[in-house]
């Protein structure tokens, strides 16, 4: 089902371990069933063998989420009656089992007595008593007798399932001084009768296995350790966390993800591609795509040059053009050209992987989203402070947040007063809208612009600086400048800070994408040009070979030495061009991201600190004030940066190697920037599930940058003499010819016919119809849902109406009549309710309250033939040993045992 | 961490991880933290001491390195006590040192917290379990469950099993500050507790329980993100 009800099945384990620290029944229940149980370990020839299973299950059901006590009470009662049978058989055991009825109670009595004060020292000193019996009964229940096979098998059990509790006791609202001795007794069990397991030649595979299981937990446990120690910059971003509240935080711990991802795709192309190629391939110089051309040789080594990535770098492995067409490269035979292929469609897998991945961890935790509106008070209430505020700055900011958001939501109830103004909102949010179209508007036809006149540039030649860079930094700039404004207009609609955060973002990721587009739609004119212009280039290159090798005035004889690299015409290589405007843009965006941090932020920070003693007003306070930490701006710069690594890897393999230096260099500049030169937000909010929105972005973007790669992958021809794909017509023909040559003939039939469109085009049907499919069950699951939330809200209704009746029945009786009186009203519910399993004494534990007539209740339940009706009113759908019952009904279970046992008030 | 680690005998060290959802470093950590307070008081001070008001936190940037020095300055002063550490371990830290952990400092809940988790009789200190405990449930492994029961016994002021309009209260109290210009007004505050009643209080009998509050945490999205701490 979905989440909804997971959800609620998590409560009703809550509920049962929230039952299960309180107090008597439950340890009552353990005594009993635990002294039975060692007892039946000893005691039990073949009757007693069903007993003995039920209350295995009994214990089971009860140890990670305890069942429901009066199923429990049954069961035990049942064993009372076979310890009667079991009286008859033999003698020394009657003796016993009076003594453990007598020892029960006993403790019924001691449970009796302590009932109304419900605290914890009470249950410790229940959980002390009872101790020392069970394990001093365990022990003579095996002192020095040899096993049966049945028993191996239980004591089987029973030590898993103290493994069992030991594995979940952590997870136990224990203090630690009690969950130290169960741990210690549970793992003494565990040492003491895993020896006594497996006898003869199995004891010794027992053992060794034990040992193994052992090595292995704890190998885990310090792998485990060992793992949190590698996870770098923990402190630093736990340090942030505490100063600036998580949401800050969310995005380091973004960063540093994306820093992660990159590595990856860093090792994926630097170990498969650039590595071989540096070792294996051609050395520079050889052949003509590997040479720096005759006209740019003398300034191929100037800084200014290099800067641009031309010169040198722009013949090396950085970059596509570079590498040779050859199949095989080296001694190793290394299928280069396949594998560069292959890496690039890999780069995009990994990334699609792994991006989908935590996209689903993150959705796995959390719960259904349309709930929340029901509890918007109780949210802001419980868990609205932030923990790991540790300063007292940001701690103000959150109080007046919270202070602000309870005043708001107050005023929302009332729905008051609001109303006067919401045509004014209601304006002021179109026009900031239109504005802000028109800013995106704006910065597209700007940029269109420059990139018309860039190509304009680059056919003239002496240029200036500023001319080459033109679109890079009219591109900087936009990113720079456009956000603050979007903020500032953003002013204008006086959204709540979360709602302000998306609509920031979605602007600010319209105004990068569009920018984006719009630089690929020109860079891709440019591509078509240069595409245009190859064939001409083509021939001139023929010919010049042509008529280098075939001139008159040479001697026939002497084979003419070949034409230098240098000097063979060349075609422009479209593919170098592009991986150079990206790695351009890569760096000249994080030189301006650094650029802003250190003016916008150090710069005005050290100003107003500064300054502040000789001003005429207060700086620090007043108008500049220090810098908040732009969570909106950051990520999505470090999302288009990532989309832009994307779409260049392709053609510039160096590109990742870039950026990973750029992320390192600003996880520590901006740790440094936002610890020293910012302070926290004055609305402090918390992250929530942003980090997933994060990733939503990033798969857009992942996705969007997919799109002009696998356009040009296939559907442009690439060029003639640079690149791994040279002289082919598209560059995936890389891919057959590896499967023509390489592979056996029938994968290459197999191949072929798995291209083939007949059976594509079916597959993509199917897809779709999956879809559909899956489309509709989740659509038919949230409606289920939905009828399941109204379900709860009516029985709350009757539940408000129960409520009162009773509360006028117990107005008019007082005393020991509400015992009664709840009795029957939760058999009545019983009858009514034919779906709710038997709740009376499941839910009696719900409250400690309800301890006192609980007991009696039970007990009384018990004692009733009613008891044997009960199993019988019980769904067949609900199995009798589950401690968890349909999560639909829980909630009027535990509200009707509730008010069915409180005393009124 | 080999010294510090010697200190705290393997199968404690075990059984604490065993327990807790802390890792081995962290439990080491709080055993710094706990045991050799003035030392992490010292570092507190000299934080403090460059923090005032309407500044920015540039001068606090050298906490990360609080452990490793926490840890050295621990170490040198081992020797003399070496004998007593494991007795130590049984020692009650006072509230007031426990209070002026910087993680703390700036939280409204943290007299509340210490008291839930202090087992002693009088609950005027923790002792090193009991701040393992404290760690291991606000830390970041905890399961929702055990987050949220631990987070109902803290906003339970009266201790008394359930979240009455009392509690609510002083829970608004607590979360909107000290400050009189931050403080809801009486009527805003009825409103307000009203409104929670009415979202939350499922069986009507005007206070919330455990069971119903679990209920609500377990449907809001971010409460198991921000109920943590990290030293």
């Amino acid at each position: 089902m979905s989440h909804q009800v997971k959800g609620l099945k998590e409560e009703a384990q809550g509920g049962m371990k929230g039952r299960a620290r309180s107090g008597s029944p439950r340890t009552g229940d353990r005594l009993g069933r635990r002294s039975s149980s060692k007892r039946a370990v000893k005691a039990e020839a073949t009757p007693g063998r069903l007993g003995a299973q039920r209350s295995q299950k009994a214990r089971t059901g009860d140890s990670p989420s305890p069942g429901s006590p009066r199923r429990k009470q049954t069961g035990r009662r049942r064993h009372g009656e076979e310890l009667g049978e079991q009286e008859q058989s033999k003698a020394e055991r009657t003796c016993q089992g009076r003594r453990k009825r007598d020892e029960r109670a006993s403790f019924k009595e001691q449970t009796a007595a302590p009932k109304k004060e419900k605290e914890i020292p009470r249950k410790e000193k229940l959980k002390r008593q009872k101790k020392p019996r069970s394990s001093s009964l365990a022990s003579s229940a095996f002192g020095g007798e040899s096993l049966s096979e049945e028993e191996l098998a239980r004591i089987l059990e029973q030590v898993e399932e103290k493994k069992k509790l030991i594995a979940t006791m952590r997870s136990k609202p224990w203090p630690m001084a009690k969950k130290l001795t169960e741990l210690r007794e549970a793992q003494e069990f565990v040492e003491k009768y895993e020896g006594a397991l497996g006898k003869g030649k199995g004891k010794r595979l027992y053992a060794y296995q034990m040992l193994m299981a052992k090595k292995w937990v704890k190998f885990k446990r310090d792998f485990d350790n060992f793992k949190t120690q590698c996870i770098p910059w923990e402190m630093k971003i736990k340090d942030i966390e505490s100063h600036f509240g998580s949401s800050v935080a969310s995005y380091f711990i973004f960063l540093r993800w994306m820093y992660g991802v990159n590595l990856v795709l860093f090792g994926l192309i630097f170990g498969l591609v650039i590595i071989p190629e540096v070792l294996m391939g051609m050395p520079y110089g050889s052949i003509p795509r590997k040479t720096v051309p005759r006209a740019e040789e003398e300034k191929a080594m100037d800084f200014s040059v290099l800067w641009d990535f031309e010169g040198y770098i722009k013949y090396s492995a950085l970059f596509y053009g570079y590498y040779n067409n050859q199949r095989t490269i080296g001694w190793l035979r290394y299928r280069l050209p396949m594998a560069y292929f292959m890496v690039g469609v890999s780069v995009f897998g990994y990334s699609l992987m792994i991006v989908i991945r935590s996209m689903a961890s993150n959705t796995q935790g959390s719960t259904g989203e349309g709930e929340s509106d029901n509890f918007t008070f109780s949210f802001k209430m419980f868990t609205s402070w932030d923990y790991l505020i540790g300063n007292s700055e940001t701690a103000d900011n959150k109080y007046a947040s919270i202070t602000t958001s309870f005043k708001e939501s107050i005023v929302d109830e009332q729905e008051s007063n609001k109303e006067e103004n919401i045509h004014l909102t209601r304006f002021l949010r179109v026009l900031a809208n239109f504005l802000i179209i028109c800013c995106l508007c704006g910065s597209g036809y700007l940029i269109y612009f420059v990139v018309k006149r860039s190509q304009q540039f680059s056919k003239m030649q002496n240029v200036s600086w500023y001319e080459r860079n033109e679109v890079e930094i009219v591109m900087s700039l936009l990113g720079m400048f456009c956000p603050p404004l979007f903020e500032t207009i953003a002013l204008l609609e006086n959204y709540h800070p979360r709602t302000g955060l998306k609509w920031q973002l979605g602007r600010i990721f319209a105004l990068f994408l569009g920018n984006l587009y719009t630089f690929l739609l020109a860079l891709m004119d440019d591509v078509h040009l240069k595409l245009a212009n190859e064939e001409t280039i083509k021939n001139i290159t023929h010919w010049t070979l042509f008529n280098y090798y075939n001139s008159s005035g040479w001697n026939e004889s002497v084979p003419r030495p070949p034409l230098h690299p240098a000097d063979v015409p060349r075609g422009s290589c479209w593919e170098t061009a592009v991986g150079i405007e990206f790695m351009r843009l890569t760096v000249s965006d994080m030189l301006v991201t650094y650029i802003t941090i250190l003016l916008g932020d150090f710069l005005r920070a050290c100003f107003v600190r500064f300054m502040n003693y000789c001003w005429c007003w207060d700086l620090e306070a007043g108008f500049p004030s220090y810098a908040e930490f732009d969570i909106s701006g950051n990520v999505l710069g470090l999302i288009f940066n990532q989309g832009m690594i994307w779409m260049g890897s392709f053609y510039a393999p160096g590109l990742v190697g870039i950026n990973v230096l750029r992320l390192l260099t600003s996880m520590y500049f901006q740790c440094w920037a936002v610890m020293s030169s910012n302070v926290p937000h004055e609305r402090v909010f918390k992250a929530s599930r942003s980090n997933n929105f994060y990733m939503g972005l990033l798969l857009l973007v992942l996705f969007l940058s997919l799109l002009p790669v696998a356009y040009t992958i296939m559907s442009l021809p690439p060029s003639f003499d640079c690149g791994p794909f040279s002289g082919k017509n598209r560059m995936y023909d890389v891919l057959q010819e590896t499967i023509e040559n390489d592979f056996p003939t029938f994968l290459g039939k197999i191949f072929a016919f798995l291209a083939n469109p007949g059976l594509i085009i079916p597959a993509i049907l199917l897809m779709f119809l999956a879809i559909y499919y899956l489309n509709s069950v989740s659509k038919s699951l949230s409606r289920a849902n939905a009828q399941l939330r109204k379900k709860i809200q009516a029985l709350r209704e009757v539940e408000k109406s129960h409520k009162s009746v009773k509360g006028k029945a117990t107005a008019r009786d007082s005393g020991d009549t509400p015992k009664n009186s709840s009795k029957n009203a939760t058999q009545l519910q019983l009858t009514k309710e034919e779906t709710t399993p038997p709740s009376a004494s499941q839910s009696q534990a719900t409250d400690k309250k309800a301890q006192g007539p609980g007991t009696s209740n039970s007990a009384s339940w018990t004692a009733l033939p009613a008891s044997g009706h009960l199993p019988i009113s019980r769904p067949p759908g609900v199995k009798p040993d589950s401690g968890h019952a349909p999560s639909q009904t829980h909630l009027w279970r535990s509200a009707s045992g509730k008010s069915a046992q409180r005393p009124p008030h | 961490m080999g010294g510090s680690g010697s200190r705290l005998s393997k199968e404690l060290l075990a059984e604490y991880q065993d327990l807790t959802f802390l890792t081995k470093q962290e439990i080491l950590f709080s055993v710094h933290v706990v045991l050799a307070p003035h030392l992490v008081d010292n570092e507190q001070q000299a934080r403090s001491g460059n923090e005032h008001t309407g500044k920015p936190i540039a001068e606090n940037t050298d906490s990360s390195p609080l452990s490793t020095r926490a840890h050295r300055r621990f170490c040198e002063l081992l020797p003399q006590e070496q004998r007593s550490v494991e007795q130590s371990l049984l020692a009650q830290v006072p509230f007031e040192q426990i209070l002026s952990l910087p993680e703390l400092k700036a939280n409204p809940f943290k007299e509340r917290i210490c008291r839930v988790f202090s087992t002693s009789p009088t609950r005027d200190s923790l002792s090193f379990e009991d701040f393992l405990d404290l760690l291991s449930v606000f830390s970041d492994t905890a399961t929702p469950d055990i987050k949220s029961h631990y987070a109902f016994r803290i906003f339970d002021f009266d201790d008394d099993g359930t979240l009455n309009r009392e509690d609510l209260s002083r829970l608004v109290n607590c979360l909107t500050g000290e400050g009189e210009d931050t403080r809801l007004s009486a009527s805003e505050m009825k409103q307000l507790i009203d409104n929670i009643l009415e979202e939350s209080d499922i069986d009507r009998d005007g206070t919330i329980n455990l069971s119903e509050f679990q209920h609500v945490i377990s449907r809001s999205p971010d409460f198991a993100s921000s109920f943590k701490i990290v030293l």
